[in-house]
């Protein structure tokens, strides 16, 4: 799984339409490690606990958490704290 | 290259008018520029509209051509500019080009934006078209999340505070109190804004601007002619669009906006002109943060000064660079589509001393910054006394 640390974050409180249940929930943008020219960063559902700029995040495996079976966050990477 | 000045300009109050749709707005702005300057609409001879959303917020598409017409202009090349938030200072932008390269003289840009009809929650969809749909976006993402992002890291990299944010929505609302156009007319205190209801962390309503109808229009013309229609032309000194990574992710730095520099550089260069030479501005507060960077990637300020140097007055109608006289996309109100062209018509509104209460005295050299999404379009503009 990849692995990175916060580059930057927030918590959403007035969401779109179609995450408006999710509300509260965590983005972040997270620099990967290891990440070549190019997919040196990547826009992230931060799932559990709440992380800060420079905490080390690793990507949620499928199955881990109920998240990683909706149809709403599908093909978006999802983190949590490492 | 020819010459270019602003010979009218006209404005539509900004607020939320469950009675009036897109059309109506847009004539109303375009007739009062019309009447501005004493043209007719068989005198225009190319029509611009900036807009970013009117099929998804008002069902209407090929829009300019809806407007022209509407406005009495016939047979007229009428073109829509989207770029987002900067839609019609794109517009204006494309609008100079032509009148500077001679293929045109009289040319009217107007910029319009219906939004209130819709629910927030798709106010927040539909703006959330001008980011990466296909990343961040996806991840639940808003505008007001993204503009917190950088917050965030403006905050991390520069000891930005809370306060220097609430200080530019204090200041703007104040100004937008003297705005009889104004959608919100309110002074708030410090306080209140340190304590809005949280939108995305760290921003609260009161960082945000405004979800807004209305509209506005210019109309561009060569200096030499100017005098034909108005005695009051205002020069466009400088001007430059930039362009830069839609996706937030892309960039290496989220505290600077690179488009705002390579644009702010090149309307410079052309008016031969410095930072310290601006004597105020509009500049794109969509997010308090969104100020505080553009007086910062305008030269106004280093790198990491312009929440200090808000929260001290010095951007303040009586400071030494009154930014957002007019409210700003905070207090004014902020109909997508339109904000370009209205900052043009705040910046001429102060330059021929008709600003009321909020009328500033030092005002013959101003600068408009329009930006687009998160900073992916921007368009820089300085206006002179002829």
């Amino acid at each position: 799984m990849r692995s990175g640390t916060v580059y930057t974050e927030t918590v959403i409180y007035s969401a779109p339409d179609a995450f408006a249940r999710d509300v509260p929930y965590q983005t972040a943008i997270i620099s990967l490690e290891g990440g070549g020219a190019g997919t040196r960063r990547l826009t992230a559902r931060i799932l559990g606990d709440r992380v800060r700029i420079g905490d080390p995040v690793i990507e949620v495996e499928p199955g881990e958490d109920p998240a990683t079976a909706s149809p709403l966050t599908a093909g978006v990477p999802l983190f949590r704290k490492a | 290259m020819r010459s270019v000045a602003v010979i009218g300009a006209g404005k539509t109050p900004f607020g939320i008018f469950a009675d009036r749709d897109l059309r109506s707005l847009a004539v109303e702005a375009g007739e009062k520029c019309l009447r501005n300057c004493h043209a007719t609409p068989g005198q225009i001879e190319s029509f611009y509209l900036g807009n970013f959303a009117g099929p998804a917020f008002a069902g209407q598409n090929h829009l300019a051509p809806y407007i022209s017409t509407a406005l009495g202009i016939r047979d007229v090349p009428a073109t829509r500019v989207e770029a987002a938030c900067a839609s019609s200072g794109s517009a204006f932008f494309h609008a100079w080009t032509e009148v500077a390269a001679g293929v045109y003289d009289i040319v009217m840009v107007v910029g319009v934006e219906k939004m209130t009809s819709r629910t927030t929650g798709r106010v927040n969809e539909i703006l959330a078209e001008a980011g990466d749909c296909s990343g961040e976006m996806r991840a639940g993402n808003t505008f007001a999340s993204l503009f917190a992002m950088i917050a965030r890291r403006h905050m991390y990299e520069f000891g930005t505070k809370k306060e220097h944010l609430a200080a530019v929505a204090v200041k703007n609302h104040a100004n937008g109190a003297l705005n009889p156009d104004a959608q919100m007319r309110k002074v708030i205190t410090l306080e209140q804004a340190m304590q809005g209801k949280p939108i995305a962390d760290p921003l609260n309503l009161y960082d945000c601007s405004l979800v807004s109808d209305g509209a506005a229009a210019v109309i561009l013309a060569p200096l030499e002619r100017a005098r034909e229609f108005t005695d009051k032309p205002v020069r466009v000194l400088g001007i430059a669009q930039a362009s830069d990574f839609v996706a937030l992710d892309q960039k290496d730095d989220i505290t600077t906006f690179p488009a705002v520099r390579r644009a702010g550089e090149k309307a410079y260069q052309m008016a031969g002109l410095g930072p310290r030479d601006i004597q105020f501005a509009e500049l794109h507060d969509c997010f308090t943060i969104a100020e505080i960077i553009a007086t910062e990637d305008l030269g106004f300020v280093g790198r990491g000064e312009g929440g200090p140097f808000a929260l001290e007055g010095h951007s303040a109608r009586n400071g030494q660079l009154p930014i957002n006289t007019s409210g700003g996309l905070k207090a004014k109100g902020h109909p997508v589509g339109a904000t370009g062209v209205a900052q043009i018509c705040d910046l001429v509104l102060q330059m021929r001393c008709e600003a009321g209460a909020r009328q500033i005295p030092r005002n013959s050299v101003g600068l408009a910054e329009n930006l687009g999404g998160s900073g992916a379009s921007c368009v820089v503009t300085i206006l002179g006394a002829p």
